[in-house]
This record gives C-alpha cells, sequence and structure tokens, in this order.
C-alpha cells in the first residue's frame, strides 16, 4: 500500500515538473531538434544531445534532462522518416523500419506508412514508459542491496556488452575503445589521494577532461569532419523528403487490429532488450522484425519485405520501447546501459546529481519528472511532428556548406563558456581529428564514450572491493550475484569468440 | 601477417599502452600507500596490460576483413583547411572575444566549404553569432569575455 502511495505522491511529483510551462516547451524543442537531426544520415541522437549540452547549463536539471529525453525520442523518430521515405535510416534504430516502411511508400503509401511508424512509436514508448513506471522503483529498492563488487562487475559486463554489440562484428577494436575511454578518463587527480596521473605538468588537465569534451570531439565535431573527408551530403536526404507527396495519413480497420496485434508482444521484447546493458534500439527492432514474422500466419508472412503492417509496426514498437528500457539502469543502478544514456549520465554529473538507487528519494522531481515527460513527448510526436515532416524537412535541406560550420561552431561554443580555455579547445580539435581517423577504419565510438563516463565509478567500486578483501581478486566469485553478472560477460566474449572462429570458417570455405 | 591500416593502428595504440603502462608505474604515490592493496597506480597499470592484450590481439589475429578506402575520393583538403580554421579561431577566441572570432570562424568556414554569396555568408555568421551571444549573454546568462566589444564600447 505504501508503495503504491508512493508511486501516486511520485507521479503527481513527475507530473508537477513536467507539466510546467518552460518544461512543456523544452520537450516540444527537444522532439522538433532530434527529428531535425534524427533524420540526417550520420548524425545520430547522440550528437544531437551532445549539441544540447551546453544549453542545458542554464536549466535546472529536471528541465535539462526532459530536454535531453525529447531530443533522444525526437531523433529516433527522425531516424524512421528517412528510413520508410528514402530508405536511408538517420539512425541504426531504424534501419529494420524500411525493411517494410520502404517498400509501402514505394506503393504510394508513404503517408499511411509513416503514421503507422508514429503511432506504433508512441504505442510503444508509451507501454514502455508504463513498465518503466512500474519497475524502476522496485529495481532502484533492489539495486540498494548491490554492494561494490556488484558494482564493478555490472560495469565490466556493461562495457563489453557495448563492445560487443556496437562494433558490427569488431569485437576487439572495440574492447580497443574501451580502454581508451578508460585510459582517458584515468587523466587528472585521484579522487582519493588527490595525487595527479597522467598530466605531465600541464595545468590544464589536473582536474581531468572534461566529459562534454570528449562527447563533442568524438561524436559533433569528427561527425561533421568525417562528412567533409566522405564527400557525404545529408542534405541531400532533406531535399527529397520535403519533395515526396506523403498521401494519406488515414489507418484503416483491417490495418489497426494489426497494428494491436503487434504492439503489445513488441512493445516487451523492446523494453527488455533496452534494458540489457549495451543492447539498445538497433538490436530491439532487429529481433522485433525477426520475431514478429514467427508469429503471424504463413499468408502474412509473405507480405514481409513487401510492405507489411506487422513488418513495419514491430521494429517501430520495439525501437521506442527501448529507448525508455534504456533508463532503467540509469535512472535505478546509475549506470548507463547505451551510448546515448551515458550522454545523458555525464550531463547529470554534470548537474551536480548522481543517479542511483537513491535517485527517486534524494531528487523525486528529477525520477519522476522525466518518466513523466516520456509521455510527453510521445504525445508531442504524434501531433506534431507527423503533420509537419515536409516542413521540417525543407528547414533541413540545408546545405552542408552551412551545416558543417554550425556544428562546428556549436562544439566548440560548448567547451568555450564551459572552460574559457583556449586548451581545451586545442585538445578537442586533436582528439576529433583521432576520432575521425578511427572512423575510416571503423573503430566505434560509442564503447569509447561509455567506458570514459564509468571510468571514475569504475575505479572506485574496484577500490572499495579490493580494500575489502584485503587486495585479493576473491571478491569476483564470493556473492553469488557478482559471480551471476561476471558469468554473463564471458557467455558475451564466448559468443563473440565463436562467431569470430565461425566468420573465419565461412570466409575460408 | 598481412600489414594494413588497422594493424598500423593497433601497433600505435599497442605503443601507447606501453607508454602508458611506463607512466602508470611512475605516479607518485604516498609512502604509506606504497604496498597498499589499492593506490593511485593500479587501475591505470590494469589498464595499460589490457590495452597492450587487446591491441596485441588485432595485431597478431588474420584479419579477414581487410577495410579499404580509396584515399583519391577522400576531401583531405576541406578538412585539413577547416581544422586549420578552427585551431586559429581557438588561439585568438581568448584574446580577440567571442563575437568577432566567432563571426570569422562561421564566414571563413563557410567560405572554405564553397559558399561564394557574400549576402548569404555575411548574414549567417554576424547576425548570427550576435543573437547566438544574445541568447547565452542576456538569457541564460551564461558569462562571455569579449574584449573586442568592450574596446569599441558595446559590453561594459
Amino acid at each position: 500500500m505504501d508503495w503504491s502511495n508512493g508511486m501516486i505522491e511520485g507521479i503527481l511529483i513527475g507530473l508537477k515538473t513536467a507539466l510546467t510551462f518552460q518544461n512543456i516547451l523544452m520537450v516540444m524543442i527537444g522532439c522538433f531538434f532530434g527529428t531535425i537531426i534524427g533524420m540526417l544520415p550520420g548524425l545520430g541522437p547522440m550528437t544531437a544531445i551532445a549539441l544540447m549540452i551546453p544549453i542545458t547549463y542554464g536549466f535546472d536539471p529536471a528541465t535539462g534532462l526532459i530536454l535531453m529525453a525529447g531530443v533522444y525520442y525526437g531523433a529516433v523518430f527522425g531516424g524512421s522518416t528517412s528510413s520508410i521515405l528514402l530508405n536511408a535510416p538517420g539512425v541504426p534504430g531504424t534501419v529494420a523500419t524500411s525493411f517494410d516502411g520502404y517498400p509501402m511508400a514505394q506503393q504510394g503509401k508513404a503517408g499511411k506508412a509513416l503514421a503507422i511508424a508514429a503511432w506504433s512509436s508512441f504505442a510503444g514508448g508509451t507501454l514502455a514508459s508504463i513498465y518503466l513506471l512500474f519497475l524502476a522503483p522496485s529495481l532502484s529498492k533492489v539495486s540498494l542491496s548491490f554492494r561494490s563488487p556488484d558494482y564493478f562487475a555490472l560495469m565490466i559486463l556493461g562495457l563489453t556488452a557495448i563492445a560487443a554489440f556496437s562494433s558490427k562484428g569488431q569485437f576487439i577494436k572495440a574492447m580497443m575503445m574501451v580502454v581508451l575511454g578508460l585510459m582517458l578518463a584515468s587523466v587528472g587527480q585521484d579522487s582519493l589521494s588527490d595525487i595527479t596521473r597522467f598530466t605531465f605538468n600541464n595545468m590544464n588537465l589536473t582536474d581531468g577532461i572534461s566529459f562534454v569534451l570528449v562527447v563533442m570531439a568524438t561524436f559533433a565535431m569528427s561527425e561533421a569532419l568525417t562528412i567533409i573527408l566522405k564527400r557525404n551530403d545529408p542534405s541531400a536526404v532533406a531535399k527529397q523528403v520535403s519533395l515526396t507527396e506523403l498521401g494519406s495519413i488515414k489507418i484503416n480497420k483491417e490495418e489497426r487490429t494489426k497494428m494491436l496485434k503487434a504492439i503489445p508482444r513488441n512493445s516487451v521484447i523492446g523494453f527488455l532488450i533496452g534494458v540489457l546493458p549495451g543492447a539498445g534500439a538497433t538490436i530491439a527492432s532487429f529481433l522485433a522484425y525477426g520475431m514478429e514474422r514467427n508469429f503471424v500466419s504463413d499468408e502474412e508472412k509473405e507480405k514481409f519485405g513487401k510492405g507489411s503492417v506487422h513488418g513495419l509496426t514491430a521494429p517501430e514498437t520495439a525501437n521506442n520501447a527501448a529507448c525508455s528500457g534504456a533508463f532503467v539502469p540509469l535512472l535505478t543502478l546509475g549506470i548507463p546501459g547505451s551510448g546515448t544514456t551515458a550522454v545523458m549520465l555525464g550531463a547529470l554529473l554534470g548537474f551536480g546529481i548522481q543517479p542511483g538507487p537513491r535517485l527517486y528519494i534524494t531528487n523525486p522531481e528529477i525520477f519522476w519528472s522525466v518518466i513523466m515527460s516520456m509521455y510527453i513527448g510521445m504525445v508531442i510526436l504524434l501531433i506534431l511532428n507527423l503533420p509537419l515532416i515536409p516542413y521540417i524537412a525543407r528547414i533541413l535541406a540545408v546545405p552542408k556548406n552551412y551545416l558543417i560550420p554550425l556544428i562546428l561552431f556549436f562544439s566548440i561554443t560548448g567547451i568555450y563558456v564551459m572552460s574559457f580555455n583556449n586548451f581545451d579547445i586545442y585538445l578537442m580539435i586533436g582528439i576529433a581529428v583521432v576520432a575521425t581517423f578511427m572512423r575510416l577504419y571503423d573503430f566505434p565510438m560509442p564503447p569509447l564514450i561509455l567506458a570514459f563516463v564509468l571510468g571514475g565509478l569504475m575505479e572506485e567500486n574496484l577500490r572499495r572491493s579490493l580494500l575489502i578483501s584485503n587486495g585479493s581478486w576473491d571478491f569476483l566469485w564470493v556473492r553469488p550475484l557478482t559471480a551471476s553478472i561476471l558469468a554473463m560477460t564471458i557467455l558475451i566474449v564466448c559468443w563473440q569468440i565463436f562467431k569470430t572462429l565461425k566468420k573465419n570458417k565461412d570466409k575460408s570455405i | 601477417m598481412n600489414i594494413n591500416t588497422t594493424k598500423i593502428i593497433s601497433l600505435l595504440f599497442f605503443i601507447f599502452s606501453v607508454f602508458y603502462l611506463y607512466t602508470a608505474f611512475n605516479i607518485q604515490v604516498f609512502s604509506f600507500d606504497e604496498n597498499a592493496p589499492f593506490n593511485a597506480r593500479t587501475f591505470p597499470i590494469y589498464l595499460g596490460y589490457a590495452g597492450m592484450f587487446f591491441s596485441g590481439l588485432k595485431i597478431i589475429l588474420p584479419e579477414p576483413n581487410t577495410i579499404k578506402i580509396d584515399h583519391k575520393n577522400l576531401e583531405y583538403k576541406k578538412t585539413v583547411i577547416l581544422v586549420l580554421i578552427a585551431t586559429i579561431y581557438g588561439a585568438t577566441i581568448l584574446k580577440v572575444g567571442y563575437f568577432l572570432t566567432t563571426s570569422l570562424f562561421l564566414a571563413s568556414s563557410y567560405y572554405a566549404l564553397g559558399e561564394r554569396r557574400w549576402l548569404l555568408i555575411f548574414s549567417l555568421s554576424f547576425p548570427f553569432v550576435a543573437a547566438f551571444m544574445y541568447l547565452l549573454h542576456g538569457v541564460l546568462e551564461i558569462y562571455l569575455r569579449d574584449p573586442f566589444l568592450k574596446w569599441i564600447g558595446v559590453m561594459g
């Protein structure tokens, strides 16, 4: 009874915070801006959120996080639009959307495909927010029993999982990026003894490398440089979207029935995948697409890949549900499950807030208002963005001659207003150049960001664990919980080794 | 063993990890902490070994998917020019001030990327930066030091 009373009270606190004029405006701006960035191939939600960080400095933490959550959903929605209309997914999480969305658009039903995608996203996101609403407080209570060895093991699991899932078959490269991220995080003063490390007597490095600097350099700036280097033109996509005839956005009864069958099961799949560390919208959408094919009749199966309503509903429901699911480990354990939530964790730490099991006790307004703002974000995406797609695309059709300098400008300004220091700008340019070069050779950046964010926490938990166990590493298997988490990590590593060996064998045949 | 750019990057990472490990061993810790189960050196030392392990694996193991990049199709010139402009911007922003350097940075970047319509270049640099500066300085109350605007008497 106490639990439900607490939840109702929390919902009311959340609604009170989320429904202020300023916060509703932030969700709207976030969704709108996120849709714009999400539509551009190459620029994903992480870039969109990174560019927002300097703007959130002037806001209170709840408003800042609400803005970033809006950008996140908007970017996923924007990615679906370019997937459906042009077969050019703006973000990896919407690749599966193009399998049936694009054929539907080719049949002259672009408006219908967008409407199905928007309603599925809305339903998936809303259902997942409800799951989050019930699961997050309970998980917070469970996670209060977590000890340092469990946290350390959980971070190892998260880093291994993100390396496995984001590496496109390049697991060792991703693990190298994890180590590089941890190395960058170790620069500066040691948190306990205040001894400076890897500063080479440079005063500018005493406080360590700023998180915003690393995110801006490895995402915003390096993506802008990659677009120029590879001669890509993201604005060309937007031009085509603005010229596409959408047709009717009405969904008939038969299509509605199909959607109603697909949405609940795929929201559960998406949410559960989103909760897993390192997984996320991409895996959720592919898995949902594959599983949905097994659920439907043989006749419906034949339509997959040719404009099936089930084939479009499943990935769209799952990728939005996964976005909500990704907030579970962030809000309850303080451990982000994906690159995007890692950026949000960095921003929260910048506000002086440590997410974790006590967040909903110490800062209930942040915890609940973020959950509540998710609903509001979904409604805004549905009401505003769907009818506005062709107009948003027109705004987007800014030539890259203007787009790239503006991205560089926002990145450099973001760092400048934070430190008023030339050294940080040089460091950012240096990291961006290295990151651009590494991107060319498929070294993934999300593992680096997650490792950079978790570096300090990981060292702290390892320190506590080793001190408690008197320097012995047996803390890794003494507690069943720690041992189970580590077993999952070993399973992921073994799976990666098996996959690599199988691939090599297939190639040699 | 097939030598390709990925392996060269891995070799550089290996050398970097060796250097990192060497530096980690040389971190000065308090004398009473020297033999503690965990001190300021411990975590970096593990990281150094981990870096050497993974980059070593990448160097030794065969590379079935060699990434081939056609360097002729890459736009090196414009990229290098943009990086240079950004570096000059970084070098002058504190001395000259936010407004003038940012406007010149934007204008020169548009020009470097091929824009030749001066009216557009101008309107998307100076007035744009002025509006953005007003948002930061005037609305969000984020202080922006600007010697140039102070010199011409616009800013106090």
